[in-house]
């Protein structure tokens, strides 16, 4: 029960780093390896708000996703867009933005620390133990895998009953054959971007609760988020939020279990068997 | 025509005024500096290494500089960002000395970095005075590298240092026979795992629970869960900052109170009681000081007054201390001749006045005085086990998370 309960928070935790990339890779088609640092971003927000103005990291959430998303939403508009625009095929947008947001998260990683300094950062935010069939949890982990739940569930609502979300998944499907059908992709594709940037940040604010973070640690989200988005299928946020429990169970049954040396071993062989035997991802579509 | 020569005059006065300010005033050292500004360890460099490197600097040079033999001699800083890599580590230091030509450089923050760097130091002929090394293998490094220097101590000597108190407090009555040993899976955590476990063994424990987890983990509920378990008295984890403040936030949150809980590095930063409040009374950690040395006392209100923050309980005065060793022997050979300064050095017969106390070196370059075990006391990390130092208050038994 303890490895279920432990590794289903761990998984909340790994949705809420990899739901935001999702909706930027999968439908804005740009592989952002700056996610992490973004997600780093939203978490000194939270910091920043608790220790300065002792706002909870929760009702910063609040102001962390509009502020994330106009940001985004800018950095689409202004700086990838023209790539999208000259890239002659997916492939190419795809290098092209590779190299573009690599570079970004170097400079996001300059400005951060140029602003906070390089330091750990973390705070007391509901670190009390709340005790669920007889083991305790951090009552923090639990609020993010609760609200992880929620925006998951929204997000998936949102994009499978509304029209706004319809035209998110048929640029996931084909971008050119969106096009056709009358869909404004430059306006869907910043909004998903955008979307997906608020997502991260506000993943970053619920993580900074029980997370050391630091200027410089995005990059270990970022990875993570990358597995998780391809095991689970690029563009389907169900497949996400089952790949981040499976591999939250799975890293923590092993940690448990066997060794917790083992987790990131654990996490890779799993990671090589989805892309071997379904290399579409848990819920992916084959190409045609 | 005119208006050229006219600015070529204004040009070349302007220098020269410019180089006759310099000549008459003093003579500048510069002091190069790369350590972690980016990258992993920049958080732990950002407390410990840069604001003892700066505060040194800034201090100096309000005193109107160096004594040299003609004159004072202000110190001028040139910092790098190694990255926490050890080809930019290698790199910026060369940089330094062919770019920059500093004539002194500032040792690199960590024990790795430190390696790293060692042979391009030897190579250039710069003394290298390390506050943030800690190793074993110094008897290698000094017949290697004769230009470089220990203050932080010896990893041997704290691992067992951190048996022993265990030793002490089983001799005691105080605590059982059950030790959890856990360790990041880095140079640093698989060393002090492997040699501590010794010694426990040697002395009778029980390893009862034992595993190590990848470097940068902060999920490690699990860990604590197994501890827990297996109904440890004492829990030593050789941990890294990140890993540092989630197992003790763990430790908090299953409730697991053994009688000892001792993590490495990060338990000693001014973080960690800020983060934990009086929760961590009886924590205990790498490392320490003399928290009621005057010497001490005036550090930590200088440093904070110039930072906006505390210096942590170990390794920040180690480092301000290597500058300190630089300076005075600096200041005796009178010059920024740095072959003279590093055979100053390289004498054994010479000592320093620090923050520490008094510091000399042995055949292997060593200062055989340290701090090795502190524990948190009222606020304070206090050292309860040192070699060769004074000031070690009692250990105290750690009675749970308050």
């Amino acid at each position: 029960m303890f490895i279920l309960i432990t590794g289903l928070l761990l998984g909340g935790t790994y949705a809420l780093i990899a739901l935001g990339l999702n909706l930027q890779y999968g439908v804005a088609r740009i592989m952002n390896l700056a996610n992490g640092e973004l997600l780093v971003a939203g978490g000194f927000a939270a910091f920043w708000a608790y220790t300065a103005a002792q706002v909870s990291p929760v009702a910063a959430l609040v102001l962390v996703a509009p502020i994330a998303f106009v940001l985004n939403w800018l950095i689409y508009r202004i700086m990838l867009q023209p790539l999208v625009s000259r890239a002659k095929s997916r492939g190419a947008l795809e290098v092209d933005s590779i190299l573009a947001t690599f570079g970004m998260s170097f400079a996001l990683v300059g400005i951060m620390t140029a602003l906070f300094g390089g330091g750990y950062f973390n705070y007391a935010y509901l670190a009390q133990p709340v005790d669920i069939f007889g083991s305790s949890y951090g009552q923090n982990r639990l609020v993010a895998f609760v609200l992880a739940a929620i925006i998951g569930l929204g997000l998936w609502l949102w994009l499978s009953y509304t029209r706004a979300g319809l035209r998110l998944r048929a640029l996931a499907v084909n971008p050119s054959s969106a096009r056709l059908v009358g869909i404004d992709t430059r306006a869907a594709s910043a909004l998903a971007f955008g979307l997906g940037g608020a997502v991260t940040a506000v993943g970053g604010a619920l993580i900074s609760m029980f997370f050391t973070l630091d200027a410089s640690v995005g990059i270990l989200f970022t990875m993570k988020a990358l597995i998780i988005v391809i095991m689970g299928g690029v563009g389907d946020i169900r497949g996400t939020i089952v790949a981040a429990m499976i591999l939250g169970i799975c890293e923590t049954a092993v940690a448990r279990l066997i060794d917790p040396g083992l987790t990131l071993a654990a996490a890779y062989v799993l990671f090589l068997g989805v892309l071997l035997f379904r290399p579409q991802g848990l819920f992916g579509k084959k190409p045609t | 025509m005119l208006r050229r020569t006219l600015m070529t005059a204004t040009a070349t006065l302007a220098l020269a005024i410019a180089g006759l300010g310099a000549a008459s005033a003093q003579e500048t050292i510069r002091l190069g500096a790369a350590a972690p500004q980016s990258g992993p360890l920049a958080g732990g460099a950002a407390v410990t290494h840069w604001p003892a490197v700066r505060l040194w600097v800034h201090q100096t040079n309000e005193a109107g500089g160096l004594q040299l033999a003609n004159g004072k001699a202000m110190i001028e800083l040139v910092e790098y960002d190694d990255q926490t890599n050890p080809q930019q580590a290698i790199q910026a230091a060369q940089r330094l000395a062919t770019q920059d030509q500093v004539d002194f450089m500032v040792s690199p923050y960590s024990t790795g970095l430190n390696l790293a760097a060692a042979p391009i130091f030897a190579q250039l002929g710069y003394p290298q005075i390390t506050g943030t090394a800690v190793t074993n293998q110094q008897p290698e490094l000094a017949a290697q590298f004769p230009n470089m220097f220990f203050l932080l101590g010896r990893t041997g000597v704290m691992a067992e240092d951190t048996a022993r108190v265990l030793v002490e407090l089983r001799e005691a009555g105080s605590i059982g026979n059950r030790v959890a040993l856990v360790n990041v899976a880095d140079a640093f955590g698989i060393e002090m795992s492997g040699i501590s476990k010794a010694v426990l063994q040697d002395a009778g424990f029980e390893i009862v629970y034992e595993s190590s987890y990848p470097l940068g983990t902060q999920d490690l509920a699990p860990i604590i869960d197994g501890a827990k378990s297996a109904e440890a008295d004492a829990f030593i984890a050789w941990s890294y900052p990140g890993d540092t403040f989630a197992l003790t936030d763990q430790a908090i949150v299953q409730g697991f109170a053994p009688s000892v809980f001792f993590t490495a590095v990060a338990t000693a930063f001014p973080g960690y009681a800020a983060r934990f409040g009086d929760q961590i009374e009886g924590v205990m950690g790498m490392g320490g000081v003399n928290a009621d040395d005057p010497a001490f006392k005036a550090f930590v209100e200088a440093h904070t007054a110039l930072a906006g923050q505390g210096p942590d309980f170990w390794a920040s005065a180690a480092t301000y201390a290597t500058l300190e060793v630089l300076g005075q022997a600096i200041e005796a050979v009178g010059s920024a001749d740095r072959a003279a300064v590093l055979t100053h050095l390289q004498d054994r017969a010479n000592s320093y006045e620090t923050i520490l106390g008094p510091v000399n070196f042995n055949e292997n370059n060593d200062n055989e005085r340290y701090w090795t075990v502190g524990q948190w006391q009222n606020g304070v990390f206090r050292g309860v086990a040192a070699r060769g130092r004074d000031g070690a208050v009692d250990v105290q038994l750690f009675d749970g998370w308050n």
